[in-house]
């Protein structure tokens, strides 16, 4: 789905209708324009387990502006002969159920979505919705965790399609300063287990992470960080956080 | 509904609900509760120390009492009531609290997470962490902690600390998000013990085996009294344990109607209601597919009841199940009916019920005009009404 081409890729997650349905479109093309591989756009879901209060409250911003899953793909179908990354949905079940599965597939699949991450869908239940997300060419990405024992990683990696979303921490979502040390034992055992890309997540907020996460994976996935230089107005902070990757792909050039 | 009944399936679905809708970080602790669990049931250790405690500790059986007073008042069939009332700590939910308590420590877990409502969960929960010594943390939401002081008390004098939650409507919904997000951070040392029968998969399962001991007791005790089975049971629903508990024994006994009440909170033509089955849709939350009470585009609702216990958008997956089946009727009482009972047990039996019980006895006084002195009622009282005393107080002005 990622064409890497050998370089390290910058994913950044955005929650839609966080500043108004109006502003979707133009952080998307910026962010395209910033050197992102792909983008992850969050819908906004009133009970959001896996997530810290950064996202938390860009979800309920995004709901006080009505903001639905309906109005998210037919937004996005307008304009999608202007992006040219892939765009993947990050959803909990429950909008996607409400809307139903078959069309649910049907309509991402028309408004130009690669794939989708389902948080609170784990391999056992994930026959529920797979066949429709099959047919419509749509990607399931999968997570791994560092709670994931092996057996479970391969069983997982078997499966993947696009890439595995390797959570970089036993917890929800949200910047942090600090990763364990495990990480990147973690982050060598799913690549070495994966035959597609692996892209962490989860707590990544600076160039540095950036720079030194890259290391022992495929690239990286910036979802709180981001969000809130968004909400404060920090553009040129964005342009440069998604620029580092850059940095990271010209040392691996040289 | 005449094969036997045994669910859940090994993926813990009761037909389209249930299952294991969890971010992949719980997922291998979830399927760890289930394998310890399989052992547990199979370990005759593990069963005698459980039911030691049940009986020496949390005081069981609890009685089967016929309210002769409340039968007569209905004028119809004889009502008798479980009383879970008396058991220590004052509600059914202690028999769940001692059950996984056990598992935790057998899965060398030494802290344990749990989400309360009306406060109920937390104190049986702080309390058997206080008996075997294990650290606990309750999340409770804002609201609730308002409307239930004197259990957030108890639970700190128990030992256990207090989170106060101030998302969304402040209530039992918020109070399992923001513990499931603790289980998601803390997984590696810490069980979630789930105070109802409802989350993932194998939860709704131990729950309801936990509290099927309230029906196994009561088809014994009815048996002994009556020689024969009841005609009918009636329970509270909020997510589902104490009434699944009395139902799930009774199951397979077609003769037995059932009927699950929901909180009705203003009215079920209003949106402030806790009606999961009358008002929502199946779909998915905190971990299971269930009914759901949510908009179109499929946000969750805030429910509404008068009763902390009973304030959650959802019911349980196996009731979701038995709804479709139609082996137990679901009704709905309103926060005035429950207020109404609440006064009339007091007055006729001496006896305070739980506000959430009070849903139940509202129901069984109708169901019982309508039928005949000859038929038997066994209603579940889930809890005693000390903690709703404040709230009593505030809605009649004292009672003059
Ligand atoms: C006394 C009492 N009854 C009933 C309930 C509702 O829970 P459940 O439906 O799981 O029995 C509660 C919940 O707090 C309670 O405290």
């Amino acid at each position: 789905m990622i064409d890497l081409k050998g370089n390290k890729a910058f994913v950044p997650y955005i929650m839609a209708g966080d500043g108004g349905m109006e502003t979707l479109k133009e952080k998307l093309l910026y962010l395209q324009e910033c050197g992102a591989a792909a983008i992850e756009i969050g819908i906004p879901f009133s009970d959001p387990v896996a997530d810290g209060p950064t996202i938390q409250k860009a979800g309920i911003r995004a709901l006080k502006e009505g903001t639905t899953l309906k109005m998210v793909l037919n937004d996005i179908r307008a304009y999608k002969e202007e992006i040219s990354i892939p765009l993947i949905l990050m959803t909990y079940l429950n909008p996607i159920v409400a809307y139903g599965l078959e069309k649910f597939a049907e309509d991402a699949s028309e408004a130009g979505i690669s794939g989708c991450i389902i948080p609170d869908l784990p391999l056992e239940e994930e026959d529920f919705i797979l066949p429709m997300l099959d047919r419509n060419e749509l990607s399931l990405i999968r997570l791994v965790t560092i709670t994931t024992p092996d057996q479970r990683i391969r069983e997982i990696a078997s499966r993947a399609t696009g890439f595995i979303y390797a959570v970089t921490v036993a917890g929800i979502t949200g910047a942090r300063n600090d990763f364990s040390e495990e990480l990147t034992d973690f982050l060598q055992n799913v690549k070495s287990l994966s035959t597609v890309p692996v892209m962490a997540g989860f707590g990544i907020s600076s160039a540095e992470q950036v720079v030194e996460i890259c290391k022992y994976c495929d690239g990286v996935i910036v979802g709180s960080k981001i969000v809130d230089l968004f909400h404060q107005g920090e553009k040129e902070e964005i342009k440069r956080l998604v620029g580092s990757i850059k940095g990271v792909n010209q040392n691996i050039l040289a | 509904m005449n094969q036997t009944y045994r669910l859940p399936d090994e993926k813990g679905h009761f037909g389209a609900y249930g299952g294991r809708f969890v971010p992949e970080t719980l997922m291998k602790a979830v399927l760890e509760l289930e394998q310890e669990y399989n052992r547990a049931l199979a370990d005759q250790e593990f069963q005698a120390e459980l039911e030691k405690l049940m009986k020496d500790y949390v005081g069981r059986e609890t009685p089967l009492y016929l309210a002769e007073n409340l039968t007569e008042h209905a004028g119809g069939a004889k009502i008798y009531l479980k009383r879970e009332d008396l058991n220590h700590t004052g509600a059914h939910k202690i028999n769940n609290t001692v059950g996984q308590a056990l598992l935790a420590a057998r899965m060398g877990k030494r802290k344990v997470v749990a989400e309360t409502g009306a406060g109920q969960h937390g104190v049986a929960t702080a309390t058997v962490c206080a008996l075997l010594n294990l650290e606990c943390v309750i999340f409770m939401g804002k609201e609730d902690i308002r409307r239930q002081q004197l259990n957030v008390f108890r639970m700190k004098l128990l030992g256990a600390e207090v989170i106060s939650v101030d998302a969304g409507s402040g209530t039992l919904k918020d109070a399992v998000n923001e513990a499931l997000r603790y289980w998601v951070t803390n997984v590696r040392d810490t069980h979630y013990i789930l105070g109802s029968v409802m989350g993932p998969h194998p939860f709704p399962k131990i729950v309801r085996d936990f509290q099927s001991v309230i029906g196994k007791e009561t088809k014994r005790q009815f048996f002994d009294k009556e020689g024969k089975l009841p005609d009918a049971l009636v329970a509270c629903i909020g997510g589902g344990s104490n009434s699944i508990g009395l139902f799930h024994p009774f199951i397979e006994d077609t003769s037995v109607e059932i009927y699950g009440v929901e909180a009705a909170g203003l009215g079920l033509e209003t949106e402030k209601n806790a009606a999961s089955l009358a008002k929502g849709k199946p779909g998915v939350l905190h971990g299971a597919m269930m009914y759901l009470l949510q908009d179109e585009a499929g946000q969750i609702q805030e429910a509404h009841s008068i009763s902390a216990g009973l304030d959650y958008p959802g019911i349980g997956p196996e009731h979701s199940y038995l709804h479709d089946i139609q082996r137990v009727n679901y009704k709905a009482v309103t926060d005035d009916e429950a207020l109404e009972a609440f006064q009339l047990l007091s007055k006729l039996e001496g006896i305070i019920p739980a506000l959430e019980s009070a849903h139940a006895i509202a129901y069984a006084v109708k169901l019982a005009a309508g039928m005949g002195r000859d038929k038997n009622i066994v209603v579940c009282l889930s809890g005693r009404g000390d903690k709703d005393v404040q709230t009593i107080m505030d809605r009649t002005g004292g009672l003059g």
